[in-house]
C-alpha cells in the first residue's frame, strides 16, 4: 500500500457558460485544491468520479486511465473506483448506517478494511444500528468516509469535509483523515476554502480562482 | 346488502383493481419519463398523458370503441392474435378504468420520482452501483409510498368510473355493470333508491378511505414535501 499515487489530471469542464480548467500532475499522496467557493472546486472532484463530463482533456490515477477524451474513453462512475465523500455527507436515508456502510461493498474490487476494522478506525462501531437522521454531523461525516473506503476506492475525494462541522467536531474528523492518509496511504484529492487544513493535510496544492 | 349488491361491489373491485395493476407500468414508465428526461415534444406527452383527466369521459369510450371494436386496429389485433375481443366484457371495463386512471397514477409517481435526491444517486453511482441497482436500491425505495400513493389513486378513480365504461362496454349485470352504472340504474327505475342509496353508502367509504390513505401516503414519502420545502399534493 505504499506506491505513491500519481495524479494526471488536465481537463476543462465546461459550467453555466464559462469554462473551468485544472491542469496538474503530481506525485503527491494527498492533492489539495485551494480556493474560494465558486471557483468550480467540487466541479472537478465531479469530473475525476464520472458524475460531470469534461469537455475535454484527461484523467489518470495511479496510472488508470477513468477519462481521456481522444481515445474515446469515459468511465462510468460506478467502474472508476473513486471513494467521495460529499460535502453534504449524503448517506441513504432509508439504510441503516451499518447498510450504508456496506452499500459499496458487493461492488468493490478489493478490500482495504473489514467492516470491524472500518468500526474501530473511525470510531463508528456503536452506530451500526442508527438511521442516519439521527447522527450528529461529525458521526454522518466519519461513517460516509468509512462508506467511500469500504467500496475498495483507488482515490478518496474528499469535497470539503470539515466544513458542516462545528470546531470541536473538525478535529476529529480531521485525525481519522490523517489516520487514512498515514496507516492506509490511501491518496487523496482535497477540497478546500480553509488554508489551514490544506497545509495539514496536503503535499501539493493547486490554487484554484 | 343483498347478494347481487356484493356482486356489483365485488365486479367493481376486481375491475378497478385489474385496471390499476395494468396502467401501473405504463403509468410508472411515463412518470419517470416526465420527471428525468427533457426531449423536444415533452409538453406534448405531457398534455396527452393529461387528456383523459379532461376530455369528456364519453368521448374516451367512444374513442377506446374505435380502437377496440371489431374494425379498431387494437380489436383486430387482438381477435386475430389471441381470439378475444374485450366489447360488453368486464375486460373492457378495466380498459376503460384504467386509460382514465392513468393521468392521476402519472401525477403521484412523477411527483414522488422528482423528490429523490438525484445527488444521493450520484452517491450510489460511485459506489459502484450501476444504473439499475442504483434505481433499485435507491430511487425506488424512495419514491415507494408516493408510487403506492398513485396506486390507492388510481384504484380510487378505476371505482368511479362512469362515462368512458357504459360509452365502450354498455351496462351489462354481471360483466360490466360496476358500482356507478348500477347506481345509475337503480335511479331509472320507480323504487330504486333504497338500493341506489346502499351502494353509494359503499362507493362513498371506498372513496373516502382511498383518499385518506393516498394523503397518508403521499405526507410519508416525501413527495407530499417537494425539494423547495412546499407541501405538494398529487391532486
Amino acid at each position: 500500500m505504499s506506491s505513491e499515487a500519481r495524479f494526471e489530471i488536465d481537463i476543462a469542464v465546461r459550467r453555466g457558460g464559462r469554462e473551468i480548467a485544472l491542469r496538474v500532475a503530481a506525485d503527491a499522496r494527498v492533492l489539495a485544491l485551494f480556493g474560494p467557493s465558486g471557483a468550480g472546486k467540487t466541479t472537478m472532484l465531479d469530473a475525476i468520479a464520472g458524475l460531470v463530463r469534461p469537455a475535454r482533456g484527461r484523467i489518470a490515477i495511479g496510472g488508470a486511465v477513468l477519462f481521456d477524451a481522444a481515445a474515446g474513453i469515459d468511465l462510468p462512475p460506478e467502474r472508476r473506483a473513486c471513494g467521495y465523500v460529499f460535502q453534504d455527507g449524503r448517506l441513504f436515508p432509508h439504510k441503516s448506517v451499518r447498510e450504508n456502510l456496506l452499500y459499496g461493498v458487493r461492488a468493490a474490487g478489493r478490500q482495504i478494511l473489514t467492516l470491524d476494522e472500518a468500526c474501530d478506525f473511525l470510531g463508528i462501531g456503536g452506530l451500526l444500528g442508527r438511521m442516519p437522521a439521527t447522527l450528529s454531523g461529525g458521526e454522518a461525516q466519519r461513517v460516509a468516509i468509512g462508506r467511500a473506503l469500504l467500496a475498495g476506492p483507488r482515490v478518496l475525494l474528499l469535497d470539503e469535509p470539515l466544513s458542516a462541522l462545528d470546531r470541536a467536531r473538525r478535529e476529529g474528523v480531521l485525525a481519522v483523515i490523517e489516520r487514512v492518509r498515514d496507516e492506509l496511504g490511501m491518496p487523496m484529492v482535497h477540497v478546500s476554502h480553509d488554508r489551514a487544513e490544506v497545509e495539514r493535510l496536503a503535499d501539493r496544492v493547486v490554487e484554484m480562482d | 346488502m343483498t347478494g347481487e349488491d356484493w356482486g356489483i361491489v365485488l365486479l367493481s373491485l376486481k375491475v378497478g383493481g385489474v385496471a390499476m395493476l395494468a396502467a401501473l407500468p405504463v403509468a410508472f414508465a411515463l412518470a419517470w419519463v416526465l420527471a428525468r428526461l427533457r426531449f423536444p415534444g415533452k409538453v406534448l406527452v405531457d398534455a396527452l398523458v393529461h387528456l383523459p383527466l379532461v376530455l369528456p369521459p364519453v368521448v374516451t369510450g367512444w374513442l377506446l370503441l374505435l380502437a377496440f371494436g371489431a374494425q379498431g386496429p387494437f380489436g383486430r389485433w387482438l381477435a386475430e392474435g389471441f381470439g378475444i375481443s374485450v366489447m360488453f366484457r368486464w375486460t373492457g371495463a378495466a380498459i376503460a378504468s384504467a386509460v382514465t386512471a392513468l393521468p392521476l397514477m402519472v401525477r403521484a409517481i412523477r411527483l414522488s420520482l422528482e423528490a429523490v435526491d438525484p445527488r444521493l444517486e450520484a452517491a450510489a453511482r460511485t459506489l459502484g452501483a450501476g444504473r439499475w441497482r442504483c434505481f433499485a436500491s435507491v430511487t425506488l425505495p424512495l419514491a415507494l409510498p408516493g408510487v403506492l400513493a398513485g396506486m390507492v389513486l388510481g384504484f380510487a378513480r378505476s371505482l368511479g368510473e362512469f362515462g368512458a365504461t357504459i360509452t365502450f362496454v354498455s351496462n351489462i349485470p354481471g360483466e360490466t355493470r360496476t358500482l356507478p352504472l348500477a347506481i345509475y340504474d337503480l335511479l331509472q327505475v320507480p323504487g330504486g333508491e333504497g338500493g341506489a342509496a346502499r351502494l353509494a353508502a359503499v362507493a362513498v367509504a371506498l372513496s373516502l378511505a382511498a383518499l385518506v390513505a393516498s394523503e397518508a401516503l403521499a405526507r410519508r414519502s416525501g413527495a407530499g414535501r417537494g425539494r423547495d420545502g412546499r407541501e405538494h399534493h398529487v391532486l
